[in-house]
């Protein structure tokens, strides 16, 4: 059954790597570049995100659902892939071998991520800029974070690029080339937006 | 004979023999086992003719008398894909693998991707299912004569003639991380021959039915475009720009199937 309907999934996890998983990360990523301009501003951001209409549909059907298959499908794709870039050292296969890495990590990542925001604003912690200033008082956990900013970066950019080749959109070599810059140019402006961010809180 | 010995002139003065590691398995299911050969050089020998020489004299390094190697062979000029095996690390065909070119011990593998039969001598069938699968011909056959086809513009013959040129060798789906036993993937090959007979003005009359069977299991949906099929391929066939191709003309047909049509084909 699944295996039959394996190319409808393979085209759900590509769509929704982008829409809506990437859209909300690169929002993600935005709203905490309020940080930079100090606490008032990013808890005001953030508040407007929290105060925003139907948030526990649009958390459920934008994110924890979309990002739960994603994850899940994406853990067996890595899984079930036999990497070999001892044999073929060429950009490509790397990538395709950092796309599983960075998707992996990003399941260890985002559990733990969750789990000390979300999970603890049900226990009643309140999630703000102190929030994660405390976090960050813990070195191992400014590395832990940027890991995780990084890969998610990467992933996204990188994911870009396998959309539209998944999708048929990029379709000759050239076409392909130019898209692996662009991508590469997403992947940098993405990552300082990321780091930017983190060491405001740091 | 002077030929022989200008080459033996040419070679360092020690090394007038070839080291081989061969990766040998008597059945299907017995144990791999290595085995090294040394073969006296020949001048511009192919890894083809040092089996044959130890076919011919099977006797391994240690002096000890050994069984032949089993290899698979036919065409010798790289256009019938039978020879393939793993050489060096990579997989490759036999017949055009230059012994001068490569460097020593020369390892031989069989491509484990498929099951092994015997030693270097793998079996490719499924590949050949899979162009079942996706009716790789063109159907000519009716109850009358179907008389001639439309022409094919030249220019695109020209074009249409490289994706022909696959020989059924096994080497993308050796080279390529996606086809192993977790996994049902055709391989790129199957890919870009639902292309070729695609494009051929008869054969897009089944175009639909191609599509179709990469939309379901062991197709399409199992690529992951780490790209290593058009590096590997032997003939030079624009794997990934197929595939990117199929993935565009799959789009368009799934939304064809989805919000139905009167007829299939265009
Ligand atoms: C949470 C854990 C995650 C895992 C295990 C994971 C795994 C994967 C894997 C294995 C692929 C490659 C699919 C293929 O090429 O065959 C992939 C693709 C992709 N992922 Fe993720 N991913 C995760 C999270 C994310 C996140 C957070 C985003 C958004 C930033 C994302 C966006 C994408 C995109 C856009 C693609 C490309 C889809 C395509 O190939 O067409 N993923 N993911
Ligand atoms: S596409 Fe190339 S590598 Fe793959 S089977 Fe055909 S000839 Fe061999
Ligand atoms: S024997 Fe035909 S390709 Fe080598």
């Amino acid at each position: 059954m699944v295996r039959e309907s394996e190319f409808y999934w393979r085209r759900l996890h590509s769509l929704l790597g982008i829409i809506p998983i990437g859209l909300f990360v690169t929002q993600h990523l935005i709203i905490n570049h309020f940080a930079t301009k100090g606490a008032e501003s990013f808890n005001t951001a953030a508040h407007f995100i929290e105060n925003l209409p139907f948030i526990y549909f649009l958390e459920w059907f934008v994110i924890y659902i979309p990002l739960m298959f994603h994850a899940f499908y994406g853990v067996y794709l890595a899984f079930t892939s036999k990497n070999n870039v001892q044999r073929y050292g060429t950009f490509r296969n790397w990538m395709f071998m950092l796309q599983r890495v960075t998707g992996v990590f990003l399941v260890i990542f985002i559990a733990w991520h969750i789990y000390e925001t979300r999970i603890q604003k049900l226990f009643g912690a309140e999630v703000n800029y102190d929030m994660m200033a405390e976090i960050f008082q813990s070195p191992f956990m400014i590395v832990f974070y940027a890991l995780g900013i990084l890969a998610a970066t990467f992933h996204l950019a990188n994911g870009v690029w396998s959309f539209l080749v998944t999708w048929g959109l990029a379709q000759s070599p050239r076409s392909q080339k130019i898209v692996t810059y662009v991508t590469l140019g997403i992947f940098i402006i993405l990552s300082v937006i990321g780091m930017r961010a983190l060491f405001a809180f740091a | 004979m002077s030929e022989h010995q200008t080459a033996v002139q040419e070679q360092a003065a020690p090394a007038k023999t070839v080291l081989f590691e061969i990766q040998r398995q008597d059945t299907p299911e017995s144990a791999p086992y290595m085995e090294s050969f040394e073969v006296p050089y020949k001048a511009n020998m192919n890894v083809i003719s040092a089996l044959m020489e130890i076919r011919r004299n099977p006797v391994n390094k240690n002096g000890e008398k050994t069984t032949p190697i089993n290899w698979d062979m036919n065409c010798l000029e790289e256009v019938c894909g039978a020879c393939s095996m793993v050489i060096n690390g990579r997989p490759r065909q036999s017949c055009t693998a230059l012994v001068d070119q490569l460097t020593q011990p020369i390892k031989l593998e069989p491509m484990r991707t498929f099951p092994v039969v015997r030693d270097l001598v793998v079996d490719r069938e499924g590949m050949f299912d899979s162009l079942k699968k996706i009716k790789a011909w063109i159907p000519i056959d009716g109850t009358y004569d179907l008389g001639e086809g439309p022409r094919m513009p030249e220019r695109k013959r020209q074009w249409a003639y490289e994706l022909s040129k696959c020989m059924t060798c096994g080497v993308c789906l050796e080279a390529c991380p996606n086809v192993n036993d977790q996994t049902n993937f055709m391989g790129p090959f199957a890919i870009s021959q639902v292309r070729l007979f695609n494009t051929h003005p008869t054969g897009a009359q089944n175009k639909d039915e191609r599509l179709s069977a990469l939309m379901t299991d062991g197709g399409l949906g199992e690529c992951g475009n780490s790209q290593n099929c058009v590096v590997a391929c032997p003939k030079g066939i624009p794997l990934t720009t197929s595939i990117a191709a199929m993935n565009r003309a799959t789009t368009v047909q799934m939304f064809k199937n989805f919000f139905g049509s009167d007829h299939m084909v265009d």
